[in-house]
């Protein structure tokens, strides 16, 4: 019988992780500006859609205005930079904390009072946009005039986390390499295997003594405090937080399509899905202007969803894993033939 | 010595059904004991109200001597009572031996020492050589031992099985018991519900008869088979003649 590899991700897998951020870090030095700039706002997309991926894949809890932790972190980060010029590593962490608090009262507020499934996930939007509506009022965070972060010059900081568009390159690709390490890690823990039967079966999974209205929480706060890291440096990279642009719900919906295209719960489900449907959604957002059919993306977002729960409902990242098993069955151990063929 | 798990005047009423009506008993330490019943008669509501999964409406459960009712299934579960479901619920994402590992994360964290349980409690139902295969390649029988398997690996002292056996051919239905047998003389105390009295005269040592969701007998399956009001109530007039 064949050996089930689960205590860790096999070499092969590894190596291959490594060898395609080895890639994307060399992009970082030849792209021009303007791909640099893109690919930038894909990878934290990719490490906030982690965040909500690790909530619905894994923990089965549905959000649909996880913009409230992006702009809490977002947030945190320009006031305590603007206002008092303190490093945006606090900014990040009392942004982690706030979203983590605010993120197990919501949860606990609405589990405790059995409202489950997709009425939760109505809940994340009114969360979402209430505090929208606070902030658009709230002159010390600027209200609808937003906060601006002072032009950066001289050289890249990465204590100031200011730098230069490359800069931003690389700390958003080094998130991405956390986030997708973070999940694989989670999924082969405690957490990944409790979260899961959960999200399958709930009562099922109480009966095998899962605390599941704890861990519904912690799965939330946990996946508010990392989107909140990502609000973060997106306001860095931006240059600037307003309301309306980083906790509007047309953050939320950007954050979920990249992850459920590339495959809900996996390592890296939301940066296949991302890096392939934001950068459509720019192209088809210049092909509309050009050719004046504005809201020519948002079609490309619903063909986009439309085409991969069609032909893959698992997401584009697990079957690639699938295809790729079986040609390697096939071609290394060529005893497994008959396995294969019987299935 | 104190009775592993006692009720005392268990009552449970949905709206104006009166689901499971005063029910007291005790069961031993060890041993296989039988719930039986014709349908409706209360039995799966009774083990619903032992394991946490509804609140009884009257009424106190003990376990251990300590008083459990109101308590979360999670820490009935906890407190050492494996239950099966009725209707299998295996998490089908997840293989056989990764089903059966998330019942012992009820005990501890560690991955590893999770696995070597799940096989262990694998091992014990002959589910073994499936562990590494996926939920939908395994056969009904297969599935009811799973079941087994999973809250077995709570590491429970009284186990509670819901129609482990139910819509199983004799010979899967007597490999079944040969099980039950096996766990009960590791120590295990076992409440089995069961409808088809052949295998709980074959399984049990000590019989619960429930009908209308009040109690009307309990004793050997001998004396169950013989008493006047079971077998007026429950097996039918044929059963006797």
């Amino acid at each position: 019988m064949q050996k089930k590899r689960d205590a860790l991700p096999d070499r092969g897998a590894v190596i291959g992780c490594l060898a395609g951020f080895a890639v994307l870090a060399m992009l970082g030095g030849v792209l021009n500006s303007h791909l640099i700039s893109l690919l930038t706002i894909v990878f934290l997309f990719t490490f906030i859609g982690q965040s909500w991926s690790i909530m619905l894949g894994l923990g089965g809890q549905l959000s649909i205005g996880h913009a409230l932790f992006v702009g809490i972190g977002a947030y945190s980060v320009a006031v305590l930079d603007i206002r008092y010029g303190l490093s945006p590593w606090f900014g990040l962490v009392v942004g982690m904390a706030l979203a983590a608090i605010v993120g197990a009262t919501l949860a606990w507020l609405s589990f405790r009072f059995e409202v489950r499934g997709i009425y939760f996930a109505l809940l994340t939007i009114a969360a979402a946009e209430f505090a929208r509506v606070v902030f658009s009022g709230w002159e010390f965070v600027g209200a609808m005039q937003g906060l601006f972060f002072p032009a950066h010059s001289g050289p890249n900081s990465f204590w100031m986390l200011r730098g230069d568009a490359r800069f931003y390159y690389f700390v958003s690709l080094a998130a991405v390499l956390l986030g997708v390490s973070a999940t694989a890690l989670i999924r082969q823990s405690f957490l990944g295997y409790v979260w899961r039967a959960m999200r399958d079966d709930e009562d099922a999974s109480r009966a095998l003594g899962v605390r599941t209205f704890l861990h519904k929480i912690l799965v939330v706060s946990f996946s508010g405090a990392w989107a909140a890291i990502g609000g973060g440096l997106l306001a860095l990279v931006q240059g600037s937080v307003f309301p309306d642009s980083i906790m509007g719900m047309g953050i939320s919906v950007d954050i979920l399509v990249g992850p459920i295209v590339g495959g809900l719960g996996t390592a890296f489900g939301p940066l296949i899905g991302t890096l392939i449907t934001l950068p459509l959604d720019h192209l088809a957002s210049a092909i509309g202007n050009k050719f004046g059919i504005p809201g020519l993306n948002n079609v490309g977002y619903g063909l986009a969803l439309i085409a991969v729960v069609w032909l893959l409902p698992d997401g584009i990242w697990p079957a690639i894993v699938n295809s790729a098993k079986s040609i390697t069955r096939f071609s290394w151990f060529g005893n497994l033939r008959m396995e294969q063929v019987k299935k | 010595m104190t009775d592993l798990l006692e009720l005392d005047g268990v009552s449970r009423r949905f709206g104006g059904l009166l689901a499971v009506d005063n029910v007291s008993f005790r069961l031993k330490c060890e041993g296989i004991t039988a719930l039986v019943g014709p349908n409706g008669a209360g039995k799966t509501t009774c083990f619903n109200l032992i394991a946490g999964a509804l609140p009884p409406t009257q009424g106190s459960i003990r376990f251990g001597g300590e008083i459990i009712s109101g308590f979360p299934a999670e820490d009935i579960c906890r407190l050492g009572i494996g239950r099966t479901f009725q209707v299998v619920r295996p998490m089908r994402d997840m293989t056989v031996l990764e089903n059966v590992m998330i019942g012992a994360f009820s005990w501890t964290r560690k991955v590893s020492e999770a696995r070597d349980a799940a096989r262990e409690a694998l091992d014990m139902v002959g589910l073994g050589p499936k562990a590494d295969a996926a939920i939908s390649k395994l056969t009904l029988p297969d599935r009811k031992m799973l079941e087994t398997a999973k809250a077995l690996s709570t590491r429970p002292r009284l186990l509670l099985l819901d129609e482990v056996m139910a819509g199983l051919r004799p010979p899967e239905a007597a490999a079944v018991v040969a099980v039950l047998r096996r766990l009960a003389e590791r120590g295990l105390s076992i409440l089995l519900v069961e409808h088809v009295m052949r295998i709980v005269m074959e399984a049990a040592e000590h019989v619960i008869v429930l009908h209308h969701g009040a109690k009307i007998a309990e004793g050997t399956p001998r004396y169950i088979v013989s008493h006047p009001e079971v077998v007026a109530g429950y097996l039918g007039e044929g059963f006797s003649a």
